[in-house]
């Protein structure tokens, strides 16, 4: 079992969606929100995903090609 | 679901579960025999957001809340233990502000980074139209010409400290450059990871100090979160990832030597390139900081952030009045500030805001005049975060934000001889005479001036 945290960004289209939900019920993941902000234009979340290492990086694949942007936690890292 | 999302700007989302480890948990070093009773002197680390505290260990992000750590000071304790003396009587580098950074014993690392020149710019002052303009000079900053030695040496110091034995970064340019001339100084092993399309001359500025040069296929992204990923598996030290709360204390000697440079006095004005955005921030906790432990009187210093238009998600949207920013793909010259999303950015804003202060961005071609201009009324070649700084410090004395007589410092934070390509198309040819003197007369005349 691996535990992962990432900042995701979702673009204004994707505001209504239950994403996270869906992230559930598509992939052998289980998501914990820590924080959020989501507004009429905007949103994003920065969300522990636990699983297998595989299933994780799949989710993240699925979340990407949704139009959904996946950081990792700390952001940018190279400097 | 543990929590529930709000409307609120960058609200905390409290979970009622118990924090996780696991993969996602920090290793912590084991080496504790250096720690001094110094050790005092950090109280925790505090987490930005949620203000949870932590030990003083290899920790970057809040367990419950995600949000970044910060070290946190017993500032009475540190009062009776600072004064402008005992900091004029310490060593010349930036190790004479050691009670406010976040080291528990002697510094063993970079010792000679910082105490770099602040030049009072009399000709850019008066092209500009300003009295009182100073460049603070980090493009000679040693041991690698720029402001990253300032980090690294504290970021280093405070890792041996806690028994790391190798230094690691993922970087394109000036980050690596320092932590690997630190880790071979420091005889740490040392791992430096770069995207696989980075030009050859960056490469070979890092393979010259002998460290495992990782080439990660893949876009930005795909580096960052590898890093990340590798940051949370490895017992290293990942200066700006698991040290980051260490490493960003650095930056604040940038604001220590400015108020003694000048005298015992902050600013009326800064400029500051903003990258991450965690250099303007940390510039204002240190005035704060000397305010808080009754080195400074007061402090009234207006904190300006400069970006490139090509990458300027900060100042994009402190110019649209908004309190959180949109990731951009970088498009400039000023790679070293090319981070499209940017980890202080939030803070960054915040910081100015709090401050009076005003962010601008300039084109590439106005960051090319900015380092020219620097160049040729003060003799300081900056690399492109320099013309960016430059560039908005010209756009705000323009604009009113800064005043004629007031006391501003520039931030030059890298040498130009580590980005000449910026510049090799727009700065002319050498004249080529045949080897005469009659040649040479004709071309510039009696008096030797063309």
């Amino acid at each position: 079992m691996t535990k992962l945290r990432f900042h995701i960004r979702f673009p204004e289209e994707k505001i209504p969606e239950p994403i996270v939900y869906h992230l559930g019920h598509e992939y052998r993941v289980v998501t914990s929100i820590r924080r959020a902000d989501v507004r009429e234009t905007t949103g994003w979340m920065d969300i522990e995903l636990s699983g297998e290492t595989e299933e994780i990086e799949r989710a993240i694949d699925g979340l990407r090609s949704k139009g959904v942007s996946v950081d990792p936690i700390e952001l940018n890292v190279v400097e | 679901m543990p929590a529930t999302a709000t409307r609120d700007s960058r609200s905390i989302l409290v979970s009622k579960e118990k924090p996780s480890y696991g993969a996602t948990e920090q290793r912590l070093g084991d080496g504790r025999s250096d720690l001094m009773p110094e050790v005092t002197k950090m109280k925790a680390l505090a987490c930005r957001e949620c203000r949870k505290e932590y030990p003083t260990e290899a920790l970057h992000v809040c367990e419950l809340c995600f949000g970044p750590l910060e070290v946190k000071y017993n500032y009475d304790d540190i009062k009776g233990r600072i004064s402008r003396d005992s900091i004029q009587n310490g060593p010349k580098s930036l190790w004479r502000y050691k009670e406010l950074l976040p080291v528990a014993s002697r510094p063993t690392i970079g010792l000679h980074a910082g105490m770099t020149p602040l030049v009072h710019a009399k000709n850019l002052g008066a092209f500009l139209g300003l009295d009182e303009l100073y460049i603070k000079n980090d493009c000679v900053n040693h041991p690698t010409l720029s402001f990253k030695d300032r980090v690294v040496a504290v970021a280093l110091t405070r890792a041996r400290e806690l028994g790391y034995e190798t230094a690691a970064c993922a970087s394109t340019g000036n980050l690596a450059n320092s932590v690997a001339a630190h880790a071979a100084q420091a005889g740490m092993q040392c791992y430096v990871f770069i995207p696989s399309d980075l030009e050859a001359a960056k490469v070979l500025g890092n393979l010259i100090f002998r460290p495992k040069v990782v080439e990660i296929e893949g876009n930005y992204d795909d580096v960052n979160r590898l890093c990340s990923e590798i940051a949370g598996e490895r017992r290293w030290a990942f200066v700006n990832v698991n040290i980051r709360p260490y490493y960003a204390e650095g930056s604040k000697t940038l604001a220590f030597e400015v108020v003694e440079q000048l005298g015992w006095h902050a600013p009326d004005q800064v400029v500051v390139p903003m990258a991450s955005g965690s250099l303007l921030t940390k510039i204002w906790k240190g005035l704060h900081e000397l305010h808080t432990v009754g080195i400074l009187q007061n402090v009234q210093t207006k904190v300006n952030g400069a970006q490139a238009e090509g990458c300027s998600p900060i100042a994009t949207a402190f110019k649209h009045g908004r309190d959180f920013f949109q990731p951009v793909k970088p498009n400039t010259i000023a790679k070293s500030l090319a981070i499209g999303n940017p980890a202080d950015g939030y803070y960054a804003l915040k910081t100015a805001a709090e401050s009076g202060g005003s962010m601008e961005s300039v084109t590439d071609d106005e960051v090319r005049e900015g380092i020219k201009l620097l160049a040729r009324t003060e003799g300081i070649f900056a690399e492109t975060a320099g013309g960016v700084t430059i560039g908005v410090l010209q756009k705000l004395v323009k604009q009113g934000a800064i005043r004629k007589q007031d006391v501003t410092v520039a931030y030059v934070t890298g040498n130009g001889l580590k980005t000449q390509e910026a510049v090799v198309d727009s700065v002319g040819r050498p004249f080529r005479i045949p080897p005469s003197l009659v040649k040479f007369e004709q071309m510039f005349g009696q008096q030797g001036a063309a």
